[in-house]
């Protein structure tokens, strides 16, 4: 199957509106994604910043215009944009009554990817020990952020979408976070990132951009990108 | 997925009317022959006189509502032929079915009655329509559930997709239910008695006519369906024209404007 | 889509054994029914030991609803859904994974009931294979409707009212043909006396199996 656009665009929306029954999340949006960016989103709230990451990770269909993630039509290649895609939401999508270790067993062999880096993963985020097999329902919010987080590692997906990663967890978590997302681009990965804190994110970020009704209204250009990684204008 | 265009063309509504008078003439035309005119039953006497309705509406409840609901739902969950048409139809097609069917179940029990002696016997069609009734029932409180019309059609053209392939199976479920049963049934007694000149007539009259009111009233319902969704597309408009004004921005693109005119083309733009 | 269903059997199976919902309400609500039927029918056992299957196929009926229930209730916390979604797993593996759950869970539920029926009706039961091939096949068929029912229902607010509404009518033909083959066991009735009815639940079966395999995607996609 032939890509849709060149292999160096990650994300790739063309005035994309997208619909929730009347209320439209998306009004028309514009933006480019190269491979190895950091993208820092920006934006009121419910401008459309959480309704963008979930058009690109495919839960939400676009009404009109063209989205395309890593070459492919999210609508029509489900399973594999999903499986390369991670999103990182406001919900956790634990259950309450498997412990640590089982969820993430069940997340990252349900997303196809290797369980042998699952440990190494957890290790990552300080899930070891009787935290491992604590129950879901008994973690505090920052506690399920990090077993979210550490799928995510443990999937290494090409495009991390983090909305508003660093709510909720605190300063050693933060850093420990923002190292993660380095790690993970500078292996190639791509990352597009909510948040409302945008000093936290703006070191390493490649650019900004922010939405406002539902549209890009603004961009800013931020760190370089190293000349390794090609970039889509 | 939205629709400006007008709700029904004039042709329609005229085609309506007429429907509509038609049905009315011939169930008229059917009550004066079938109570006045028609001979009464040598076994059953006055009684046979209801043979001009209540086949005729289970006719309609069990074959044309329903299988109009089912191949309307299959339209819709079809890729190339999804449109709100064909959803509104369904809905439509069950709301009236769900009438017929209610005076198909009253006028066999009416029937009934003198024939077994008790108001209702377990006759093996009676009890399938009635298990249909529950199902369109059940579809049309799935369709009371407040959602966006295309999350509602695709809702309700599953459930009915389920219940359609569910009454072939009940129908026979429920047909050896009664001829298997190792006991003998007293009340096997036919609901059908034979037929035979000005009955044929006014029996074939009599369906011609519920299947006419049938037509009329599914017309009906789905104008004021396609209305109800007419209004709710007017929002979008202004929906969009909010949403955009939100921010800084003073002029909405056209390219999303235009979204609302027609679903189908994407907006596609070369920059 | 094997690969899928057991990761889906097995993470249900596990919630369950976890936490032991099914044991600790669904079953005693089936035998609780099993009660209420005996003293709406009257102290006699005439009358509880000739109504012992149609009972037995009730209860259970009544308590797939609420397991059904509970299957769909494990995904609608924390946005789990969504995570199933964005999982890319294969939707028809979901579908025969959650299926194989509960039918799990309600081949459990009908080995108590059976019992509950033998003791507390006096039924007896003469053709050992007839009752092991119904419930079996009409596991099967409960499980498979209800789950596309408790797709279909998911999200909605009411479902606790809607789905029993939905499901119940559908599953009738499973409740007759039950019925019908435990009758035959219990009277050590002939296999002749349940065969077209074998035919109706492996009918059932076979239209639900399908059916949910082909659209349990499509149904998740819609909000």
């Amino acid at each position: 199957m032939a890509p849709e656009s060149p292999p160096t665009s990650a994300l790739s929306l063309r005035d994309v509106v997208a619909l929730s029954g009347r209320f439209p999340l998306l009004a028309g949006v514009d933006l480019q994604v190269g491979v190895g960016e950091t993208v820092l989103v920006e934006g009121p709230n419910g401008a459309g910043k959480t309704s963008l990451l979930r058009v690109a990770a495919g839960l939400v269909p676009v009404a009109s215009g063209r989205v395309t993630v890593l070459g492919l039509d999210p609508a029509r290649h489900r399973t594999e944009v999903r499986r390369r895609v991670g999103l990182l939401a406001h919900a956790s999508h634990l259950y309450d009554d498997l412990n640590v270790r089982e969820n993430v067993r069940f997340a990252v062999k349900a997303a196809g990817a290797d369980a042998s880096r699952i440990e190494g993963a957890c290790e990552r985020l300080g899930l070891t020990g009787r935290l491992l097999r604590t129950g879901a329902a008994k973690l505090s919010a920052g506690q399920r952020r990090r077993v979210a987080l550490a799928v995510l590692v443990a999937r290494a997906p090409e495009i991390w979408l983090l909305d508003e990663p660093h709510a909720g967890l605190d300063a050693s978590a933060r850093s420990l976070l923002n190292e993660i997302i380095v790690e993970a681009t500078a292996g190639g990965a791509t990352a597009i990132v909510v948040s409302h804190e945008p000093e936290l994110v703006e070191s390493m970020a490649t650019r900004s951009i922010t939405i406002t009704g539902g549209r890009v209204t603004g961009e800013r250009r931020l760190n370089s990108v190293p000349a390794r990684f090609v970039h889509v204008a | 997925m939205t629709t400006n265009t007008p709700v029904q063309s004039p042709g329609v509504m005229w085609a309506t009317r007429v429907i509509g008078l038609l049905a009315l003439v011939g169930t008229g035309l059917t009550v004066w022959l079938g109570l006045w005119v028609t001979p009464p039953d040598k076994v059953q006497g006055d009684l046979v006189r209801l043979v001009y309705v209540h086949p005729g509406v289970a006719w309609v409840a069990l074959y044309l509502a329903f299988g109009l609901a089912a191949a309307c739902s299959l339209l819709y969950l079809w890729p190339r032929t999804r449109s709100l048409f064909w959803d509104r139809l369904a809905a439509a097609a069950v709301e009236v079915g769900v009438v017929f069917n209610v005076c198909t179940l009253i006028s066999g029990s009416i029937w009934g009655k003198p024939t077994w002696g008790v108001w209702w016997a377990w006759d093996a069609r009676l009890t399938s329509t009635a298990v249909l009734l529950v199902l369109f029932l059940g579809y049309l409180a799935l369709r009371r559930v407040p959602a966006e019309p295309e999350v509602r059609a695709k809702r309700s053209a599953f459930a009915a997709l389920f219940a359609a392939v569910d009454v072939p199976i009940v129908h026979f479920s429920v047909l050896w239910w009664k001829t298997l049963h190792q006991g003998a049934t007293l009340l096997n007694a036919n609901l059908s008695p034979t037929i035979h000149g000005s009955m044929a007539w006014t029996l074939l009259l009599g369906f011609v006519a519920l299947t006419l009111a049938f037509v009329w009233m599914l017309l009906v319902r789905y104008r004021i369906g396609a209305l109800e969704d007419y209004l709710g597309s007017g929002e979008l408009d202004m929906a969009l024209h909010d949403r955009q004004s939100e921010g800084v921005v003073a002029d909405p693109t056209p390219e999303a404007l235009a979204v609302v005119g027609n679903a189908r083309a994407p907006a596609e733009v070369s920059r | 889509m094997w690969r899928d269903t057991l990761l889906v059997a097995g993470k249900d199976l596990r919630i369950e054994a976890r936490s032991r919902v099914a044991l600790s309400q669904v079953a005693p609500f089936g035998i609780i029914a099993l009660v209420l039927f005996a003293f709406a029918l009257g102290p006699d056992r005439g009358p509880m030991a000739k109504g012992a299957p149609g009972l037995f196929w009730v209860a259970v009926l009544f308590s797939s609803v609420l397991a059904i229930q509970r299957s769909v209730s494990v995904e609608s916390v924390d946005g789990a859904r969504d995570g199933l979604r964005l999982s890319g797993l294969d939707p028809a593996g979901q579908f025969l994974g959650k299926t194989l759950s509960v039918a799990t869970q309600l081949v459990v539920l009908e080995v108590v009931l059976g019992l509950g029926v033998v003791l507390l009706y006096g039924a007896s039961i003469e053709t050992y294979w007839l009752i092991v091939v119904s419930c079996g096949l009409g596991t099967i068929g409960l499980a498979a409707a209800g789950t596309l029912y408790g797709a279909l229902s998911a999200g909605l607010r009411i479902r606790e009212t809607l789905l029993p509404f939905l499901l119940l009518p559908v599953v009738a033909p499973v409740l007759l043909a039950g019925t019908r083959m435990w009758q035959a066991a219990l009277a050590g009735g002939t296999p002749s006396n349940g065969t077209p009815w074998f035919h109706l639940l492996i009918a059932f079966d076979a239209v639900y199996l399908a059916l949910g395999v082909v659209v349990y995607g499509p149904i998740q996609e819609t909000a």
